[in-house]
Formats: C-alpha cells, sequence, structure tokens
C-alpha cells in the first residue's frame, strides 16, 4: 500500500541570540494509510516539533513533506494537543463544530455532525456544557471530537493523554484503539509512555539525541484487542527500553 | 458580618448624612440657599417634573451620552484591534498616541466648539473622546493578552487569515478585557457630558447652571441626584450584561 505520508530529510533548526538550535535532523518516515504510528521520545527529541511541521504550524529547515490525501479532502490532518485546548467562550457542540465552519456546510449540518462525534466519544449528553464545567479526561475526548469532526484522513495526536490521570488515561487508551477501528483512520501518535506506545500502536519509531534522529522502527504485530500486560506486551516494552537506552547512550 | 447588618449599617450611615444635611441649614450653621436642605429636593423634583424641564435635559443627556458612548467606545474597539493584531500599525501610530494621549478630553472643548458650534455633536465629540484612549488601551491590552495556544488552534484547524483569526479567536477571547474598558468609560462618560453641557450645549449639564445662576440650588441638587442614579441605572445594566456575555466563565 502507498503510504499517505512520506517525509524526505526533514531538518527544522532555528537561531536565537546567534545560536543555531537543531530540533530535528534529515529524517526520513513513510506512513502506510491506516497505520496506527506511534513516536515515543524523551521531552525535547523533537517529537511536538514534528507534528507541528505538519499540521503547518512549523517550518522546516530542509526536506519535503508529501501527502497523498483524496484531492477533496477539505481537511487533511488535524491535531489534538496535549491539553485540550478547547475554546472557552463556545459550549462543548460548538467546540466540536469549530473546524467545519470553514467547510461551507450550513449550519444545521454542523451541529448534525458535530453531535454525531460528541457520541463517537461518548459525550452526547454534555453537548450544551461549556468547557470549564467538564473534567481533564471530558475535555479531552472533546478534542478528539473536534479533531474527527473535520473528518481528516489522518489524526495526529500530541501526547493527548499525559496530563490525565492513569485511571482516565487508560479509558482514553481502549477508546481511542475503538475509534480508530470504527474508523480506519491514520493516526500519529506522539508519547514519552513505552507502555502506552505497546499498547496501541501498529509501529513504534523511537525518535533519540539532539537533535533527533531514528533510533528505532519496531513493528508490534500483537493482534488487537489487546490486553494491557499481556505477556508479550511487557515484552516488546522490555525490548523497546532497552534498543531506547542502547540508542541514546550510542547518541 | 451578615448581609443583613451591614445592609443595616449602610442605611443608619445614609440617614445621619441626611440629618446632617438637613441640619445645617435648618439650624442656620450654613444659608439655605448655598445648601437647601434634602427635604426641599422632592418638591423642586416635582416641579422640575411639572414644567418638562426634567424629562426634556434627561433626553438631551441621554442622548448625547449614549451616542458619545457608542462612538467613542467604537473607534477604541476598533483602532484598539488593530493596534493589538498588527505591530506594523502599533508602530505606525506609536508617536502620535504619545502625543494626544495626555490631552485631557476637555481640552477639546474649544475646538468642540469652534468645529462642532454649541450643538449636540459637539457633546458627542467630548464624549466620545473622553471614553475613546480608556476603551482603546483596554481593547490592545485584551488582544495582546490572548492566549497563544488558542491562536495556533485556529490555524492548526485552517484558519490562518487575520480575519478568521479576529473572528474565531481574539475577539471572543479579548472580550473580558474590552468590557472592563468600556464598563469605566461609562463613567467617564457621564463626566464628559457634565462638562460638554456647562458650556451650554442644551442638556442636564446646561440646566443646571441655568439653575445655579438664579441661586436655585435644590434643582441643581435634583439633577446631580438624577445624574448618580442614571449612572447606577446604566451601571447595573451593564454588569447584567457583562455577565450575560461572559457566562462561559467559571
Amino acid at each position: 500500500m502507498s503510504p499517505i505520508i512520506e517525509i524526505r530529510g526533514l531538518s527544522l533548526a532555528y537561531e536565537r541570540d546567534g545560536r543555531r538550535t537543531e530540533i530535528l535532523s534529515a529524517l526520513d518516515l513513510a506512513v502506510p494509510r491506516g497505520q496506527f504510528l506511534v513516536i515515543v521520545g524523551e521531552s525535547g527529541v523533537g517529537k511536538s516539533t514534528l507534528l507541528r511541521v505538519l499540521i503547518d504550524l512549523a517550518k522546516p529547515s530542509t526536506g519535503t513533506v508529501g501527502l497523498h490525501t483524496a484531492p477533496d479532502t477539505r481537511t487533511p490532518m488535524a491535531l489534538v494537543f496535549q491539553d485540550a485546548r478547547l475554546l472557552p467562550w463556545r459550549r462543548v457542540i460548538d467546540n466540536v463544530a469549530f473546524g467545519l465552519e470553514r467547510h461551507g456546510l450550513p449550519k444545521a449540518e454542523r451541529r448534525d455532525r458535530a453531535a454525531a462525534m460528541l457520541k463517537l466519544v461518548g459525550l452526547a449528553d454534555l453537548a450544551g456544557r461549556w468547557p470549564h464545567q467538564l473534567s481533564g479526561g471530558q475535555r479531552q475526548r472533546v478534542a478528539i471530537a473536534r479533531a474527527l469532526a473535520v473528518e481528516p484522513e489522518v489524526l495526529l495526536m500530541d501526547e493527548p493523554f499525559s496530563a490525565l490521570d492513569s485511571f482516565t488515561r487508560e479509558g482514553l487508551q481502549d477508546e481511542i484503539q475503538r475509534i480508530k477501528a470504527q474508523t480506519g483512520k491514520t493516526v500519529l501518535f506522539v508519547t514519552h509512555d513505552i507502555d502506552e506506545a505497546v499498547y496501541l500502536a501498529d509501529r513504534v519509531v523511537v525518535l533519540a539525541g539532539s537533535p533527533g534522529r531514528i533510533a528505532a522502527d519496531v513493528s508490534i504485530t500483537l493482534p488487537r484487542p489487546r490486553r494491557r500486560r499481556d505477556a508479550e506486551l511487557v515484552e516488546a516494552a522490555r525490548h523497546l527500553r532497552a534498543e531506547l537506552s542502547r540508542r541514546s547512550s550510542d547518541l | 458580618m451578615t448581609a443583613l447588618r451591614s445592609a443595616g449599617l449602610a442605611a443608619v450611615g445614609l440617614a445621619a448624612f441626611l440629618g446632617v444635611w438637613e441640619a445645617a441649614p435648618r439650624l442656620d450653621l450654613v444659608n439655605p440657599a448655598f445648601l437647601p436642605p434634602p427635604s426641599s429636593i422632592p418638591a423642586a423634583f416635582g416641579r422640575e417634573i411639572a414644567g418638562g424641564a426634567w424629562p426634556r435635559a434627561v433626553a438631551e443627556s441621554l442622548s448625547h451620552y449614549v451616542v458619545g458612548l457608542g462612538v467613542g467606545a467604537g473607534a477604541g474597539i476598533a483602532l484598539g484591534l488593530l493596534s493589538g493584531m498588527f505591530r506594523w500599525f502599533e508602530s505606525l501610530t506609536a508617536w502620535i498616541v504619545r502625543l494626544l494621549r495626555p490631552i485631557p478630553g476637555l481640552a477639546w472643548v474649544p475646538f468642540a466648539i469652534i468645529w462642532f458650534g454649541v450643538q449636540p455633536s459637539a457633546a458627542v465629540f467630548i464624549i466620545a473622546i473622553g471614553v475613546f484612549w480608556i476603551v482603546f488601551f483596554a481593547t490592545q491590552g485584551a488582544v495582546r493578552g490572548v492566549d497563544r495556544d488558542l491562536i495556533e488552534v485556529a490555524q492548526a484547524f485552517g484558519f490562518r487569515g487575520p480575519f478568521a483569526r479576529l473572528t474565531k479567536i481574539l475577539l471572543p477571547a479579548a472580550t473580558p478585557g474590552i468590557l472592563v474598558g468600556v464598563r469605566t468609560a461609562l463613567g467617564q462618560a457621564w463626566m464628559a457630558v457634565v462638562a460638554a453641557e456647562i458650556f451650554g450645549v442644551p442638556g442636564i449639564g446646561a440646566r443646571m447652571m441655568q439653575a445655579s445662576s438664579l441661586l436655585s440650588t435644590d434643582i441643581v441638587v435634583v439633577y446631580m441626584l438624577t445624574m448618580a442614579a442614571l449612572y447606577g441605572l446604566f451601571d447595573t445594566g451593564f454588569v447584567a450584561l457583562q455577565g450575560w456575555l461572559l457566562r462561559w466563565r467559571a
């Protein structure tokens, strides 16, 4: 299957006070359509920056990003931020409909689609609430619904569950797997949590070093639904940890 | 202190204030023509209403107030948004602002009269200038203070032009700060109303000057209290509107 995203020779550096800082260096990465790709690495390794380049919030210094999405896609990619970043002056339903306001749909249809997305993340009852009335986990679900509402072909998620307590986090991990299975979207998911990575991923890419490079690229072929603390998952995580510490000591 | 007790104390304080005020002219401590006792005010108020002067003056002043406030706050918000959004606009206007901002609103009275005559438009002009700077700086600061992260959300969803940034993020996010400025302006505008009308534009201020030249100080007090009441009314209404507009806040 042809890749939906093809990153070639991507580097990103910025200059401040005459000092040049490289965040990412000569990155090559091809993401097949429909893959759940998890990018792990320590903080400061450029994981988030990579997503920001993909969604055009940051410009690469060199390299190209090839995107092979359907030509009629209005919003090929959507990003879920680490902190939900809901717009506090909009009710939940209007937050979910936010991205649709660019799509030239009548208001009733935007509302219908937003309501359907809220149902998908299990928050249909909270449509009329204000963001400040929600828990952290609910806010993040709304952010996921907002990203899905624009029907992106690729869903980018930047450490979306790292600010949540572990109970909520596990619930949302299962939820995102279910949504992935239901919608078949390509997902690029950034985390620093290796257990989370192996639980969710079809493939784990490890970024390490400064500037960040791809240090390991591992397929996780365990069947779904997966069970947490399954022996094979634990083994995959152990292998990945070993790989990660070996690579970072090399670099 | 309970709410009831503090309300009781407030009532006692007001009663004592009115008592001293009433006693001073009655005991001939001051000339009643210089300080009319509060008991004489209702009758004066009745005469002003019966003669039609009160409704006319209030209607005139209110129209200056509302139009002046609208023009001044509207211009303040518009230019404050521009200045908050675009650095080049802020730089372009930086020295103009430095030059004009320190000039008190009332210093514009001579030009107001030369340009507009002793007309309602002169009052509107003075009120608008008095209000403009407050709202301008409140708006500029509020736009500057908008969370960059929210602007990024708009960009990530493809809202990248300045107009979309303004309507989707900046304006709603800056609304609380803008409203604080407008509320301050609400009070400032009454000062400008009186000032403008004291120079002859018909309204409450002009009526007060008329009355004081005839030593009808009870009528002056009627209009002073009228202004306090009108300001209280507008401020209460505005606070209610503010609460409704900002009902999304915790």
